[in-house]
């Protein structure tokens, strides 16, 4: 048993609801109690989709435990099929549905539709929703397009000549971190290369849709966490390489547009000229409206961006999504990367490989206790992460930009938002910067700390960020009880608590007032004041290791020199 | 899955509890036709009580033990983000649990002991039963008495089920409030006293101690209490109010503690504030003066508050999809005080006692209510659709589909989780069914 207060991902079936969403033509039949359908909320509220979700639920109650289960399943795939006339059927069990054990690929099967009937086995006990996604998508892709694929030896034939190359993308779904728009985007990227697009799968995707997957030259994956499976399933059988790049951040959409344009057989240089370090000259004649150009590269190299210098980020969210990310601080941003993390513990070898790369133990992990500890430990300057990790930050009083799925109907803006591609990149740099101070703003507000306007914990973040000034600090001593650095130490000077004890603290309620941690210590009232100027979020940590360094120095009040002397010896 | 024929009327001068079947009326009733339908149902499960039992009872946390769906839910439903410490989570039930690699038992006591370490505030912990939990067969209820045996007397650790096999959505509340009546203290005091049963915001229960004080009614408790160790007494002189039509199993609890139940309509609405109130007022033998004296104020302030919308609201068309069991209380509030018309009312489980006054003041409605107990949620949508009702109540999953194919739409969810009970709350509750119509109005789009 795992005691969970929030979870990153939901259960393995709500992965598989997201194929049959995204699709046309498919409904699913769950067997699940009543209470289960509360996943449709998560389509029609959360993303605000404007149909139902494809799905009929068995809802069977105690009284039909008896041994009328099998029979509601049978009744409701009929009805199901009756009222909705799917190309294909989608059938498997919720958690309760799959311990009474019921079986329902057989009972569907005995039905004799007319239909493929596609049955899902998708250990509710121990995988979760991505994992569903994935393996609904594979079943679905496998079991549609298998019987129009020659024998496996057969070679694939060549592209006839005079033929546009074409690929397929695979990947975006329902309830999908920005894939409506990156979808436009690598869209507008292959249109550029001359790529045709085949089929898109599963958004919008029909069965019939699934079974022309073949015609394609090769495959994109957009989403491993969806689609990898069956990209590397037909690569085997089919013959279609997939590429492997995901396109998010200028570096690596060059390095996308350099991979697809291989696999097509086609010139990649008007699309990279896009990507380039400079804005284009505006010559006498150009069209008004020329096609997307990178702004992010500019905007980076602009000088107004050296405040964004070394800047201590903290990443975490699905593996495709955080590991784009850390690039781009790194390579894009000029953030230094602090820390970096997934909950998918699937892909947990990518992104160890990732923090490797910014000499970091990636945090694996799906509970968000344990990525907040993280975080007040590691006091970064920005955090992306997801919703959760936005909650945290704003707790913590540190600048947050969401990165990546679990899904929130903030995630699901009116305006056009890629995350890949080159309006990706733009959308990224201003995402990532507004939630910053900018550089005068910020050296003002530690230049003259006393100005009476300036609020105890000055920040943009909004009102909810800086009213309780004096419970965020509490908060802020709490969550990191012994990080042992200041504004400008390194990380590393500090020895941290392991991660349950951190966490423990977390976990007594906010309104508990720090421990006292000074028993014969006294802090003299100039050294209290000078305590003050130290920007709130840190004031804390500053606080304890001025008085470790007392303890261990035998002082017993603490003056304006012992802080600072606090403050070198934690630097070194 | 069809719609069961079977127009059964409801005979008023019964006493039928829902446990047995309502026998067959003398004549059959012109003005309430209630269907019962089965089908695939759209209603949260029972755990769904939580998200607010844990803002109510402030020192209890609620641990249901159960799957990653549970949880999910409990999250997606309550967008608990907002929530910096949930006093609720969940015990997610593993492989290894199922196979009998681990001890589910050993397991919970792990869970359990981890839980009260963090949490030194909580006196009260709810195992919440789940619909896997009950399949596997897990025994909460012993669970519960060892464990409290072991955290006694800091922590008191009781059991009830919010499984979806059981329980929909409000029936939670139910099953969470009779499972603490066995907890509430004996009392052999003679002089009778009023309790209130059923959650109700904490500016609602301000508001009704206040007009029971004005009535003269010295002695009340509300239950749930806001803190577990302020659980009322309970005898044989205890009078009980329910504020929710959902608390059947609950009441019977407290009647077998010799407690009385006092029929009512549900204070929803100026009359059914003003009923409730003068089912108190006459098993207290308040004088009519003094009841006049006490409610005239507030009364009057309601029906001011209701004229500003009856103007919008009469003569439209309503359509109740089941959801918290307040669908026939709304449907009388709305019918009799707003003057709308009903087109159907859907309740997912119909306690024909318990609602015996609110149900007696829709037949007194010149036109018949059709109420369906149950629910197809399919075929129910295909009548909707062909009814083209003004306003559609219902779930969060149904809203935006309705909206999109034209519809106006009130979430039902809202009722639950506002303040709507009582005089002062009568003109916020008209105000929550008009706001979608005068946002159709309003928006040029």
């Amino acid at each position: 048993m795992q005691l969970t207060v929030w979870t990153y991902e939901g259960p393995p079936h709500v992965g598989a609801l997201r194929i049959a969403t995204a699709m046309q033509g498919v409904h699913y039949v769950l067997h699940a109690p009543q209470g289960d359908t509360y996943a449709d909320l998560l389509f029609t509220m959360i993303e605000r989709r404007p149909t139902r979700p494809p799905v009929s639920y068995t809802t069977f109650a105690a009284r039909d435990l008896g041994g009328n289960t099998a029979e509601a399943f049978k009744r409701t795939a009929r009805d199901a099929v009756a009222r909705y006339a799917p190309q294909a059927l989608l059938v498997g069990a919720s958690c309760t549905g799959e311990l009474i054990q019921d079986d329902p690929g057989g009972l569907a099967r005995a039905l004799g539709l007319s239909i493929p009937v596609i049955p899902l086995e998708l250990s509710a006990y121990q995988r979760k929703e991505n994992w569903g996604a994935a393996e609904t998508f594979y079943q679905l892709v496998r079991t549609l397009v298998e019987p129009v694929l020659p024998s496996p030896a057969t070679p694939r034939p060549p592209r006839a000549p005079g033929v546009a190359p074409s690929c397929n993308i695979l990947g975006p779904a329902a309830l999908g971190f920005r894939h409506r728009d990156d979808l436009v985007e690598v869209r507008r990227l292959l249109d550029a290369l001359g790529i045709r697009v085949n089929v898109v799968a599963p958004e919008g995707a029909t069965p019939a849709d699934l079974t022309r997957l073949p015609d394609a030259d090769f495959n994109v994956v957009l989403y491993p966490e969806i689609a990898s499976t069956a990209a590397a399933w037909l690569t085997r059988r089919a013959g279609q390489p997939a590429t492997t790049t995901i396109p998010i951040g200028i570096g690596a959409t060059r390095e996308f547009v350099e991979e697809v344009a291989r696999l097509a057989g086609v010139d990649p240089a008007p699309v990279l000229a896009r990507l380039a370090g400079l804005p284009p000259r505006r010559s006498a004649g150009a069209a008004p409206l020329a096609p997307a150009h990178a702004r992010l590269p500019w905007y980076s190299r602009s000088v107004d961006s050296t405040y964004l210098t070394g800047k201590r980020v903290f990443i975490f969210g699905d593996a495709t999504h955080a590991i784009a990310a850390a690039r781009m601080a790194s390579e894009e941003f000029g953030f230094t990367v602090v820390g970096l993390g997934t909950y998918a513990r699937e892909f947990a070898r990518d992104v160890r490989a990732a923090a490797a790369r910014y000499g970091l133990e990636a945090l694996i992990t799906d509970d968000y206790l344990e990525v907040e500890a993280k975080i007040a430990e590691l006091h970064p300057e920005l955090v992306l992460g997801t919703q959760m990790e936005r909650h945290t930050a704003k707790r913590l009083g540190v600048p947050c930009a969401v990165i990546s799925a679990p899904m929130h109907v903030q995630d699901f803006p009116a305006r056009y938002a890629p995350q890949m591609g080159i309006e990706g990149a733009n959308v990224i740099f201003d995402t990532w910067v507004h939630p910053l101070m900018m550089g005068l703003e910020e050296h003002l507000l530690t230049l003259f700390r006393e100005d009476f306007e300036f609020h105890e914990a000055p920040s943009h973040l909004g009102a909810a960020a800086r009213a309780p000034g004096a419970e965020a600090e509490r908060a802020a001593e709490s969550f990191a009880p012994s990080a042992a650095t200041t504004a400008s130490a390194p990380p590393d000077a500090a020895p941290s608590l392991p991660p349950s004890a951190a966490a423990a603290v977390s976990l007594t309620p906010p309104v508990a007032p720090a421990p006292a941690s000074s028993d014969t210590l006294s802090w003299s009232s100039e050294a209290e004041l000078e305590l003050k100027k130290i920007p709130f979020f840190v004031r804390g940590k500053a606080r304890r290791n001025t008085e470790r360094y007392a303890r261990e120095h035998g002082l017993a009040l603490i003056t304006v020199e012992d802080l600072y002397d606090a403050k070198a010896h934690f630097s070194r | 899955m069809s719609d069961l024929p079977g127009v059964i009327g409801v005979n008023l001068s019964t006493s039928d509890t829902a446990s047995a079947p309502p026998p067959a009326p003398a004549t059959p009733s012109r003005c309430v036709e209630i269907h019962h339908e089965r089908g695939q149902h759209q209603v949260f499960c029972g755990l769904t009580g939580i998200i607010w039992l844990h803002r109510k009872i402030q020192d209890a946390f609620f641990l249901v033990v159960g799957s990653r769906t549970c949880a999910h839910l409990m999250q997606s439903a309550a967008g608990v983000m907002i929530f910096a410490e949930p006093r609720f989570g969940t015990a997610i039930i593993e492989d290894r649990d199922l196979a009998g690699l681990a001890d589910a038992h050993r397991e919970l006591d792990r869970v359990v002991t981890r839980l009260l370490e963090r949490r030194p505030d909580i006196r009260m912990l709810f195992l919440v039963g789940s619909c896997p939990s009950e399949v596997i067969k897990l025994d909460l209820a012993r669970a519960a008495e060892r464990l409290s045996a072991t955290f006694s007397p800091r922590v008191r650790v009781v059991d009830y089920t919010g499984s979806g096999l059981e329980t929909s959505f409000t029936q939670g509340e139910d099953a969470c409030l009779a499972a603490l009546v066995p907890s509430l203290p004996a009392t052999t005091d003679t002089t009778p006293s009023l309790l209130v049963v059923g959650t109700l915001a904490d500016v609602v229960e301000d508001q009704f101690r206040r007009q029971f004080a004005a009535l003269g009614i010295a002695r009340v408790d509300f239950f749930p209490p806001r803190r577990s160790t302020e659980l009322p007494a309970v005898g044989p002189a205890t009078r009980f109010l329910l504020a929710q039509p959902f608390l059947r199993d609950t009441a019977q609890a407290l009647e077998r503690r010799g407690a009385t139940h006092l029929p009512a309509p549900f204070p929803l609405g100026a009359e059914g504030t003003r009923g409730w109130l003068q089912a108190a007022a006459d098993a207290f033998a308040v004088s009519p003066a003094t009841f006049t004296a006490a409610t005239a104020a507030a009364q009057d302030r309601a029906e001011r508050a209701l004229a500003h919308y009856r103007p919008q609201l009469a003569g439209k068309r309503v359509f109740l999809f089941p959801d918290s069991q307040l669908e026939p209380v709304l449907a009388r509030f709305l019918a009799r005080e707003l003057g709308m018309t009903l087109v159907e009312v859907g309740t997912p489980f119909l306690h024909r006692a318990h609602l015996a006054a609110d149900l007696a003041l829709l037949e007194a409605l010149p036109t018949t209510t059709r109420l369906t107990e149950g629910q197809d949620v399919d075929a129910q949508l295909d009548r909707c659709r062909a009814a083209r009702p003004d306003l559609v109540v219902c779930g969060l999953g149904l809203a935006n589909p309705l909206e999109a194919e034209g519809l106006t739409t009130k979430w039902s969810i809202e009722l639950v989780f506002s303040p709507i009970h009582g005089f002062d709350q009568a003109g916020d509750l008209a105000e929550l069914f008009a706001r979608p119509l005068l946002r159709r109005q309003r928006l040029a789009l």
